[in-house]
């Protein structure tokens, strides 16, 4: 793409203001059509265009935050992805997940990773974590008008907070609603057993280890009761997404924690005589 | 009615780039060193907030010598291109020779349409995946674009500066011999003091940066005070 519109290759002046730090205010003003997709489309509501993407959960802990999600995505009561990632890193100390329309999530992830690069560069240092969480706000409420026909995608923003030094977790809604969760929240379909798994579980002040436990759990338990959301798929060896977010910033658990985690839980589960009911009785149905 | 003096175009672009040229050379120094790890940063500068050399995108960087205000103009506006660019196709199609084409046609507009041309002298370095693909592009007041190898000085004392590097660089130089080659260089091109005895740069008065080769993503970084008279001290 050539950067001017006069065709010599100059910078357009929009480029050369000095009036903005934000890229997607840059964009609304210099390539409105690039956010098309935060636009209302023309057409019928209710079809679902893109897959839904479901459960996120994340737990404050002890020394950060955790932020985890499972890997489905379903297009009506078909299986649109097994594997797709819905947890990403915002940037050096955030972490964001989606649920809902993916296509639309994953735009606003992408859109929102950019967004917070671009003011640390710009300016030369990072946002606050709710001066990013603020901005998130105002990229979900861009997507009411899709919202409204059906196309919501929600994130769940969590994040190690530099000046308090201290991990938090932002939840939204459609119309940019933001807000504060302090122990841990969820969302997505599965999210409301996933809220009742992590009610049991979690306690003040847990380790990250013990957190990602809990994460892990909880996800089993959407998954147990809500078919959109996946469980752990041991055949293909398909793990959830487990990030961590503290003062050393953003990493991901690889496939072998994971797996290690997913492993115990579910000899715990066997091991147990109350695995969750519908356990057949001992010796067939009584009469 | 008075006569309008005429003026020939060749006097005109002359008077211009003196003019340019004399601003640029009232900057301080920067100088850009490519070696083995990456690509280096070094420039005098007092403050810690206000950059000559500054992170475009992954595996590209900015340098700058001149009018403050000029050069953070267009690297603000190299920050957006590549941005716009990058979120547009994908991170790996913003290339430094893209960026450097496109302030090369914003430097030569405003050299022969504005009223003055901007006083800046720019580099745009890209780190490859081995020395060999290092790209270094150095941009003058006037749009011209000159694709350099291994090392580029700009500002004050630039031509006894890279007088001194043609002399003393050499491939395959480790981050901190590179660093130390830097600040020789700047040196070398500092005027000596009243007495005749050269000057010497204190670690508290550099900006330095390096873009680290073999990064997955973003390469840019700045180096401390304490990293910075480290290096220094090591050789």
């Amino acid at each position: 793409m050539s950067p001017s519109h006069d065709g010599t290759g100059r910078l357009p002046a929009a480029f050369l203001a000095a009036d903005t730090s934000s890229f997607v205010e840059f964009l609304g003003r210099h390539a409105p059509h690039t956010l098309a997709s935060l636009a209302p489309p023309p057409g019928t509501a209710g079809t679902p265009l893109t897959p839904h993407a479901t459960t996120i959960v994340a737990l404050a802990c002890a020394d950060g935050v955790v932020m985890a999600g499972d890997r489905r995505a379903t297009a009506g009561s078909v299986i649109a992805s097994r594997d797709i990632v819905k947890v990403h890193p915002a940037d050096a100390h955030s972490a964001i997940g989606i649920a809902g329309a993916a296509g639309i999530g994953l735009e606003m992830i992408r859109l929102f990773q950019v967004e917070l690069e671009h003011f640390e560069k710009i300016e030369g240092a990072t946002l606050s974590l709710e001066g990013k969480a603020t901005r998130l706000a105002a990229m979900v409420r861009g997507n009411l008008g899709m919202a409204l026909q059906g196309l919501a995608a929600v994130p769940l923003f969590a994040g190690w907070d530099l000046t308090h030094t201290r991990g938090r977790i932002f939840s939204f809604d459609a119309t940019g609603g933001r807000y504060t969760e302090s122990d841990h929240h969820s969302i997505g379909s599965g999210s409301y057993f996933a809220r009742g798994s992590m009610k049991k579980r979690w306690r003040h002040g847990i380790t990250t280890a013990e957190a990602a436990a809990v994460a892990v759990e909880a996800l089993f338990d959407a998954a147990d009761d809500d078919s959109a959301t996946g469980g752990p798929d041991v055949v293909r060896r398909i793990w959830p997404v487990v990030a961590v977010v503290d003062a050393a910033g953003y990493r991901e658990l690889d496939d072998s924690q994971v797996e290690a985690l997913v492993r115990d839980l579910l000899d715990r589960r066997q091991d147990d005589d109350n695995p969750g009911g519908a356990v057949p009785e001992v010796g067939g149905t009584p009469a | 009615m008075s006569q309008p003096f005429y003026v020939s175009p060749e006097q005109l672009m002359k008077d211009r780039a003196d003019f340019a040229r004399k601003g640029v050379a009232r900057g301080r120094a920067v100088v850009v060193v490519a070696h083995a790890d990456g690509i280096s940063f070094a420039g005098e500068n007092p403050s810690r907030a206000l950059h000559k050399v500054s992170e475009i995108y992954d595996r590209i960087a900015f340098a700058a010598v001149g009018k403050y205000n000029e050069f953070e103009n267009l690297r603000v506006a190299g920050v957006r291109y590549a941005d716009l660019r990058g979120y547009s196709y994908d991170r790996s199609d913003v290339t430094a020779r893209g960026l450097a084409n496109a302030y090369a046609q914003t430097l030569g507009a405003v050299f022969t349409q504005e009223s003055k041309p901007y006083e800046v002298e720019l580099v745009v370095a890209e780190v490859g995946p081995t020395a060999e693909t290092d790209q270094l592009y150095r941009l003058t007041y006037d749009g011209s674009v000159v694709e350099e190898h291994g090392f580029v000085a700009m500002g004050a004392g630039a031509e006894q500066i890279s007088t001194y590097l043609r002399e003393h660089w050499q491939a395959g130089l480790d981050h901190g011999a590179a660093l130390r080659l830097a600040v020789a260089g700047l040196v070398a091109g500092a005027p000596a003091g009243a007495d005749g005895a050269a000057r010497t740069v204190e670690a508290e008065a550099l900006e330095v940066a390096t873009l680290v080769r073999g990064r997955p993503r973003r390469s840019f970084r700045r180096h401390d005070v304490d990293e910075v008279r480290q290096a220094l001290q090591a050789g």
